[in-house]
């Protein structure tokens, strides 16, 4: 939509879009690093994003060797941002950013348009559907994402059903199945369709094995079934090929099928920004700096790549607040680009390229393997040169993994940077 | 006492109440479900047919004509969206090519204005995505695309807007024939009426039945549907449609008015007239017929799968009329495809059968032909947008992220006649949750702005029907929430 109303833009350095746990590390780094002219937009009416839901503990421990609630880790960071003055704008919901960094949002004061000089994209992720994995059958009341169920047991303070059926054993649904469980709600069986979890394993200790909930690998729902409230779901063991087996249905009666079904970055206004998108992972693609393709629109935390711990998203967020700030201060990092490609097994690696002359003392490569590799090996090489090779007990698609290149190994490289699974 | 009593509120009882409540007269729009429209009107293809289809000289025929004659003014003075984005009827063979010359002609004989038949080529001209295979094509410019339940929904609102009574959640199990009145039972009460309209969908054959009609049947044939994210629209501009069999119109592809992709529907007569449940066979079909057509459609980008039931007449065309085992039974009955298009015509033509059959009918000194506008913040001009926010900051507020409602239309749409109850009496008047996170986002929101609104718990809001409460019990205090 065009502003049709004249001198009405609202001058800013830098507009951080999403007031979750990456918005809000990167608008303190931001002023740390000398920029005050900050606004953080958050649509909802407080801000820590998802972190307010996750009461559940073990958030921190890399950042504040603690193990906070997501409550209390996100509120480290709304003090922060407090005590540095920045400005917070709840309740604004963003339509729309242009290439050139027009910001249109919706607030109750009105439809806001702010110019940047710079964006940071931090918009986080959401659940995928019913529809994303194709489950026919009826559609009852009691159908329901983790994070939906999530928000209304911790936030809106309901119980959603007696009896639970969870699809999907990524690290919400194997909490949810805790947290049903303390609540009262007969949680029969975690289902996955994977021949492993997606999830933590010290989630499937403390959420599954802890509280004797049973999980069925190679596994999923087929059909649901009921009119009104959900009654129950058809369940099947699958093949290699992830088609249900003919003969191993069978009923299992729930009123209540969560469904945990994997993330995907969120990443509609990156589109309308003309941001560059990565096709295997949906996220953004950014350099070493946290820029994606189009210059002076930084990003980070989910929106970028679905990450394991918070604490990897905030390390990341500053990254992107120091960067920002230094773009606003002294235009675009020039120099040469460095390639990076993921290859054997490795799904995809953030940073996508990396500059030859960072400033930094070092570049973190952060990725995930798309299958379960045992006593492997992650290499990096520059062509044929074998940069680096780290020895692994395991590689799990669950847990993300980090190789750290020094500033020299970086400068040494001749053409690609590839990180692969070796056996 | 009633004058008329309609049972059924999918497009033709809502027309039939908006036709009829011109005049002094006490009209029930009795309905079963909690909302208007929660039958066939809710799950069909949404197409308005330019009428090339129906065979000449049939009700379907007539009334397919005049329907769509009369639905742009309809979806004006409705304020809904109607987009005349035409169709093509494709063909793959010699076969094929017969029949959409067959259809072109019908559409000669029945009327229909704007038809050319296409050379495969200049089809893919018009329609880049469509099939290197089709031979031939039947252009339809008079073609339209609009939203089925907001056609219903909107008919209903405006008829209640003018004192149409409506009855929600009111399942019509007997009626009798009181001699001087009849007199209709439900699941919640009684009520004596002087007249019946049956416009009950795939139950058209039972309500009949109570007052000795016995004079058709009702065929339920299911038809699933796919819809895919908005960011798939332009694969297609205009409806494709493959040639139509004794089952139905085949499976298309069209572009939805709110932007969206639909693929289906499959066609399968069924036993249960309430299954409305997608099936993995159902789906598969879907999309390999619809890439038939388009062999790019990406089925990935699927948002919701449903599936509507179509009532189908065992006598082959619209049953419509005043029944000749009670005089004071009036059918609306078989409304099969194109029963959408001809919902408007449909309301015209009962009301003048009542008339002729000795109704009397007197003109209301006032009645309102315009719904009013909806509000639609994200659609409105900045400068508007900001003045509606500053007389009332609730149109400020997003509530469903992918569809970008705000909290003020959703009050709206629940305090407008006939308005919202539940979750998805919400999502069909202002897609709350229609979008591609599916309600992930707005669900509780919107659980939470039905019970204050309403001024009932929040353990009360319904999905759907009753027996769909989406919470389950408290976990704690409400009033204790910060």
């Amino acid at each position: 939509m065009e502003n049709t109303i004249t001198q009405q833009y609202i001058d800013k350095d830098l507009v951080i879009i999403g007031g979750g746990p990456a918005g809000l590390a990167a608008a303190a780094a931001a002023k740390e690093n000398g920029i005050d002219d900050i606004v953080i937009l958050e649509r909802d009416k407080y801000a820590g994003g998802v972190l307010r839901q996750c009461i559940h503990d073990g958030f921190g421990l890399k950042i504040f060797g603690e193990r906070l609630t997501g409550p209390e880790y996100a509120a480290r960071y709304e003090e922060k941002i407090r005590e540095l003055n920045i400005e917070l704008k709840l309740n604004s919901f963003v339509l729309n950013v242009t290439p050139d960094k027009i910001v249109q949002a919706l607030s109750p004061e009105g439809m806001l348009f702010y110019r940047a000089k710079a964006v940071i994209l931090a918009m986080g992720c959401r659940e995928r559907t019913r529809a994303s994995i194709m489950l026919p059958g009826t559609r009852p009341a009691g159908v329901y994402t983790a994070g939906l169920v999530q928000r209304l047991i911790n936030i809106d303070g309901y119980v959603p059903g007696k009896e639970a059926v969870i699809l999907g054993s990524g690290d919400i649904g194997l909490i949810m199945a805790r947290r049903l469980t303390l609540e009262g709600v007969n949680v029969k069986a975690v289902y996955e369709l994977m021949s492993y979890s997606s999830g933590l394993k010290r989630n499937i200790v403390q959420c599954l094995d802890d509280y004797n909930i049973p999980l069925y690998l190679n596994h999923t729902v087929i059909e649901i079934h009921g009119r009104n409230r959900i009654e129950g779901v058809t369940v099947a063991k699958v093949d290699e090929k992830k088609q249900p087996i003919p003969g191993t249905e069978e009923f299992v009666k729930c009123d209540l099928l969560v469904l945990s079904v994997g993330l995907i970055p969120e990443n509609e206004l990156s589109k309308s920004a003309g941001a560059a998108l990565n096709k295997v992972t949906g996220g953004l693609f950014v350099d070493d700096n946290m820029s994606t393709n189009k210059e002076g629109i930084f990003a980070c935390g989910n929106v970028v790549h679905v990450h394991d711990l918070v604490d990897y998203v905030t390390l990341e967020s500053v990254n992107a607040g120091k960067c920002a700030a230094e773009y606003i201060k002294n235009g675009s990092a020039n120099g040469d680009i460095i390639n990076v490609v993921p290859e054997n097994g490795v799904r995809y690696v953030v940073p996508n390229t990396v500059h030859r002359d960072s400033q930094k003392d070092s570049v973190n490569f952060m990725f995930r393997t798309g299958n379960v590799y045992r006593d492997a090996k992650i290499a990096v090489y520059d062509g044929d040169r074998l940069i680096k090779s780290i020895k692994k007990k395991i590689l799990t698609p669950g847990e993300m993994e980090t190789v750290k290149l020094t500033a020299d190994e970086i400068k040494s490289v001749k053409g690609e940077i590839h990180i692969g699974v070796e056996a | 006492m009633y004058d008329v009593f309609i049972i059924g509120s999918g497009v033709s009882g809502g027309f039939i109440a908006l036709e009829l409540s011109k005049y002094n007269l006490k009209v029930a729009l009795c309905e079963k479900s909690l909302e208007p429209c929660g039958g066939s009107s809710r799950a069909n293809s949404g197409i308005v047919h330019a009428g090339y289809d129906p065979i000449p000289g049939t009700l379907k025929a007539k009334l397919n004509v005049r329907g769509s004659e009369l639905m742009p003014e309809m979806a004006k003075r409705l304020n809904i969206d109607l987009n005349i984005c035409g169709s093509y009827v494709i063909a793959f063979n010699d076969a094929d090519d017969q029949k959409v010359y067959e259809l072109y002609k019908r559409g000669i004989t029945n009327n229909v204005a704007d038809m050319t038949v296409l050379s495969g080529d200049a089809v893919r001209k018009a329609e880049p995505n469509i099939s290197d295979k089709v031979t031939s094509a039947l252009y339809a410019r008079t073609t339209g695309i609009i939203s089925p339940y907001k056609l219903a929904i909107t008919s209903s609102e405006l008829a209640t807007q003018n004192g149409v009574d409506f009855l929600r959640g009111n399942e019509v199990v007997a009626m009798e024939d009181m001699g001087g009145y009849i007199k209709v039972i439900t699941n919640k009460g009684s009520y004596d009426t002087q007249y019946v309209v049956n416009a009950a969908g795939v139950y058209a054959d039972k309500i009949a039945n109570m007052l000795g009609d016995n004079s058709f049947g009702i065929i339920p044939r299911k038809g699933e549907y796919l819809i895919l994210d908005k960011n798939e629209s332009g694969i297609v501009n205009s409806v494709i449609f493959q040639v139509p069999s004794d089952m139905g119109k085949g499976i298309l592809v069209a572009p939805t008015v709110d932007g969206n992709v639909l693929l289906g529907p499959t066609s399968h007569n069924i036993t249960d007239r309430d299954d409305k449940s997608t099936t993995k066979p159902g789906i598969a079909e879907a999309v390999a017929g619809a890439k038939r057509s388009v062999p790019t459609v990406n089925e990935r980008a699927l948002i919701t799968m449903f599936a509507g039931i179509r009532a189908v007449p065992s006598t082959g065309d619209f049953i419509i009329g005043q029944s000749a085992a009670n005089s004071r039974l009036f059918n609306a009955a078989g409304i099969e495809s194109p029963g959408l298009t001809s919902s408007p015509a449909i309301g015209e033509y009962v009301v003048k059968l009542m008339a002729e059959s000795g109704v009397a009918l007197e003109k209301k000194k006032q009645f309102f032909m315009q719904r009013p506008a909806e509000k639609k913040v994200c659609s409105m001009p900045p400068e508007e947008a900001c003045k509606l926010i500053e007389s009332n900051p609730s149109y400020g507020k997003i509530v469903c992220r992918c569809e970008k409602v705000t909290e003020g239309e959703i009050i709206d749409a629940i305090h407008r006649p006939a308005g919202a109850v539940t979750l998805d009496g919400v999502k069909m008047r202002v897609r709350a949750g229609m979008g591609r996170c599916q309600g992930g986002f707005c669900t509780s929101r919107v659980i939470e702005i039905l019970s204050r609104e309403l001024n009932v718990p929040e353990t009360e809001i319904r999905k759907q029907n009753e027996g769909s409460e989406l919470l389950y019990r408290v976990l704690r205090d409400p009033e204790a929430k910060q």
